[in-house]
């Protein structure tokens, strides 16, 4: 079975081309006039390049970690570029028709619905593509109803005081290596503002796309949710195949206030490498929301890309009755590594968490999951669920669990269930008995084990959901 | 023995997994609409022979040949051998957690029939089959929702792939132990479901412990394996003779005993 299982596995990956756009690159190397060139590119007021500056020389005095499940050869942060925008883009363009018909190929490659009528179906898309948020679209609807939705870079233009009281107010500059990095070179990324009492009209969506060789690239997504309103972004992301890993270290912070929600779902298919590990993504991300009182945050992510995944989304339940939820679904093959997982960290009164996580590992992956579930004394009567199943597919995999718990309120009540299973002979047998062939039992089986994540999913996501977990099954190359 | 108008040909079939010998030089012959029970005690090689014929990884074959409508069963893969026709009503059915039985089952009949060059169901039409096939084996439509076989009683297991069998439609049924751990209505159910397949284009192999079962299905033959080979072949009546006698008057008997198709 197992090699079977093998040659279902060994697809290429779809999303592997590369965009000839002429594009504008600095040359590798970070210090701090660097920083001040891209804070000039964009533009930015001088309390925006003070506030990447501090951040840059707090980085300078930090460690890169290494406490996390993952192996890889040490990052040269300077050989790295800091920034490369598509050269068309110098003056942005005003509608759909000024973008260049190679960028809008790309998408359309990336089946991202910029069209018109696609548009209608209700998503607004604000598509990054390596720095410079390129079109956001349908952005009349959303102003109509208050809704702000626009590249971060223009935020910092005509929402300063927004920017300024949010940004970094979740994931402090020196909250970790990865994160201080991004506050310092950040060249892009997504601003949402939904208004008191709104229910944001559509599902907001960005897609992300590395495309410049050597490019490392930083977003930086900010989300506000304020009282009682109410608000779903979606995150698609995907990357061209190179021989030379990239680097992603993004930044994402979720703001919810007294009774709002926020439901934040990923599907991330970075480029994982070939089967021996050469060229793929290194996705370093710190995800982080704050809920308020009664408020909701909800993550959701599909992971099946990156060569290595550094990624923990997570809540801090400061407002009494506050809800965080991560529902994951973590898929490592080839030689990928993952080490994923959630901090909820529970400060307010009967705050309650959920954690639901699946790691499918197959080929010689390793698939890590690491969460937090903290109870501060303040957490009384607070709750969490955790459950963190693992699934093998042959035996050359691994999967590990790395649970941590503190509880410092005895009234709070935790719960923690793990399983490890594999995809059996007896259940491969029943479905080619049936007439399937192995790579669509593999893949059946495996959304089986992801239901319940899946069901979490705006609808048409949970589709592309299940479809991307069938291509980095079946190596049926589109 | 003639091959001509047989579905089912067994020559002289040796098979072990583990390396250990199970199938020992096995005969058998079965016609279309033919229904042929197989008895024998426990560990004979019962199953074995079941998943030997439906290609089950794990299970080599040693010695002899295998013909199903003509075609070498044994070059052919799992799946193959499945849409070729072939359907096996496990004994101890497996879970497969989060995927619905009607999902399960929709895709079967999918990668069956688009094998077979058949048009495409649709899910509506598809529905209406499945509740139809719930209701002949006695199961709630709710248990279509259900991921497959997940927390089903062991009745219930044996009752869903009866219902398997009813909408993928195999032309050679084999049931392993179907009426074991059924209730006395749940017998009837089982019984009343293979005689309503029963056809002159489809062949049934029961395997079963029970005479019971037998009285209500009837089959036109019945046999004996034991360590790995047939050892007697009878009608109807030897179901009643096994009853009474068990097995052990079998033990010495000589193993040529071979059925004259
Ligand atoms: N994987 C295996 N490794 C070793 N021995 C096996 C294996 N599978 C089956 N056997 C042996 O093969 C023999 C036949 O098993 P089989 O399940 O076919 O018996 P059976 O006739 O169906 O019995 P029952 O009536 O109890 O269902 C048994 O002795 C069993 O222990
Ligand atoms: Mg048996």
């Amino acid at each position: 079975m197992t090699e079977q299982i093998d040659k279902a596995l060994a697809r290429e990956y779809e999303a592997g081309f590369v965009s000839d756009v002429e594009s504008e690159t600095f040359l590798p190397g970070l210090d701090e006039d660097v920083i001040r060139r891209i804070s000039g590119m964009k533009n930015e007021p001088e309390w925006m390049l003070e506030w990447r500056l501090s951040a840059f020389r707090e980085w300078l005095e930090m460690e890169e970690p290494d406490w996390a499940q993952v192996d890889y050869p040490k990052i040269d942060f300077q050989s790295i570029s800091y920034y490369s925008a598509p050269k068309s883009m110098k003056d942005k363009p005003q509608s759909l028709d000024e973008v260049d018909p190679e960028l809008l190929r790309t998408y359309e490659k990336l089946g991202i619905p910029l069209i018109e009528q696609q548009m209608l179906a209700g998503v607004a898309v604000d598509a990054v593509f390596d720095s410079v948020s390129v079109v956001t679209t349908f952005r009349d609807k959303l102003e109509e109803a208050g809704v702000i939705f626009c590249p971060i870079s223009e935020a910092i233009q005509k929402y300063p005081d927004l920017v300024k009281k949010y940004l970094g107010s979740v994931v402090p500059k020196k909250d970790n290596y990865y994160a201080a990095l991004n506050c310092a070179v950040f060249t892009d990324g997504s601003f949402v503002y939904i208004p008191k009492g709104t229910r944001c009209p559509m599902e907001l969506s960005t897609y992300f796309r590395i495309n410049e060789q050597n490019t490392g690239q930083f977003e930086r997504t900010l989300i506000v949710a304020d009282e009682g309103s109410h608000v779903s972004y979606l995150e698609g992301c995907t990357a061209p195949q190179r021989d030379e890993n990239q680097l992603h270290a993004a930044v994402v912070e979720l703001v919810a206030l007294d009774d709002a929600e926020i439901k934040y779902s990923t599907v991330q298919n970075w480029y994982p490498g070939d089967e021996e590990g050469k060229g793929g993504i290194y996705n370093f991300v710190t995800k982080r929301g704050i809920c308020h009182t009664n408020a909701k945050i909800s993550w959701t992510q599909v992971e099946t890309g990156s060569s290595v995944t550094w990624k923990y989304p997570s809540c801090i339940l400061k407002g009494d009755n506050s809800v965080g939820e991560f529902y994951s679904v973590a898929l490592t093959r080839g030689r990928q590594q993952a080490d994923t997982g959630t901090k909820m960290i529970h400060l307010g009164k009967n705050t309650r968490s959920t954690i639901i996580s699946k790691g499918i590992s197959a080929g010689k992956s390793n698939n890590s999951y690491r969460g937090l579930v903290r109870m501060n004394p303040g957490a009384k009567g607070a709750r969490n669920f955790t459950q963190c199943d693992s699934l093998l597919i042959g035996d050359k995999c691994g999967a590990h669990t790395f649970p941590y718990i503190e509880s410092r309120n005895p009234s709070a009540i935790i719960e923690h269930e793990a399983t490890t299973s594999k995809v059996s002979d007896e259940q491969m047998f029943l479905c080619r008995q049936r007439g399937l062939d192995p790579e669509k039992a593999v893949s059946m089986i495996v959304n089986g084990f992801c239901k319940e994540v899946f069901k979490e999913l705006p609808m048409e996501f949970a589709v592309e959901a299940g479809k991307l977990l069938e291509i980095s099954l079946e190596g049926s190359v589109g | 023995m003639s091959n001509t108008n047989s579905l089912l040909t067994i020559k002289d079939l040796y098979a072990s997994v583990e390396d250990k010998q199970i199938i020992k030089g096995l005969n058998l012959e079965i016609k279309p609409g033919e229904v042929h029970a197989i008895m024998g005690p426990n560990g004979a090689g019962k199953s074995t022979l079941g998943y030997v014929l439906s290609g089950r990884e794990g299970y080599s074959v040693d010695g002899g040949n295998v013909a199903l409508a003509g075609q070498d069963l044994l070059e052919m893969e799992t799946e193959d051998r499945a849409r070729a026709g072939l359907f096996l009503a496990f004994q101890y059915p497996v879970e497969i957690p989060g995927v619905s039985n009607l999902e399960f089952l929709k895709a079967s009949v999918d990668a069956q029939r688009e094998a077979r060059g058949e048009e495409a169901i649709t899910s509506a039409e598809f529905l209406k089959e499945a509740k139809a096939a719930c209701k002949q084996v006695n199961l709630p439509v709710s248990f279509l929702k259900r991921g497959v076989n997940e927390g089903f009683s062991g009745g219930e297991k044996k009752r869903n792939e009866l219902m398997q069998m009813l909408l993928l439609k195999p032309t050679l049924c084999i049931l392993d132990e179907t009426d074991s751990g059924l209730d006395i209505d749940a017998l009837q159910v089982v019984a009343e479901g293979v005689n309503s397949q029963r056809s002159a284009d489809r062949s049934f192999i029961v395997v079963t412990h029970y005479q019971r079962l037998l009285d209500y299905i009837k089959p036109d033959f019945v046999h004996v394996l034991s360590d790995g080979k047939i050892v007697k072949s009878g009608d109807a009546s030897l179901a009643h003779e096994l009853e009474a006698q068990g097995y052990a008057w079998l033990q010495t008997a000589p193993a040529e005993d071979e059925l004259e198709g």
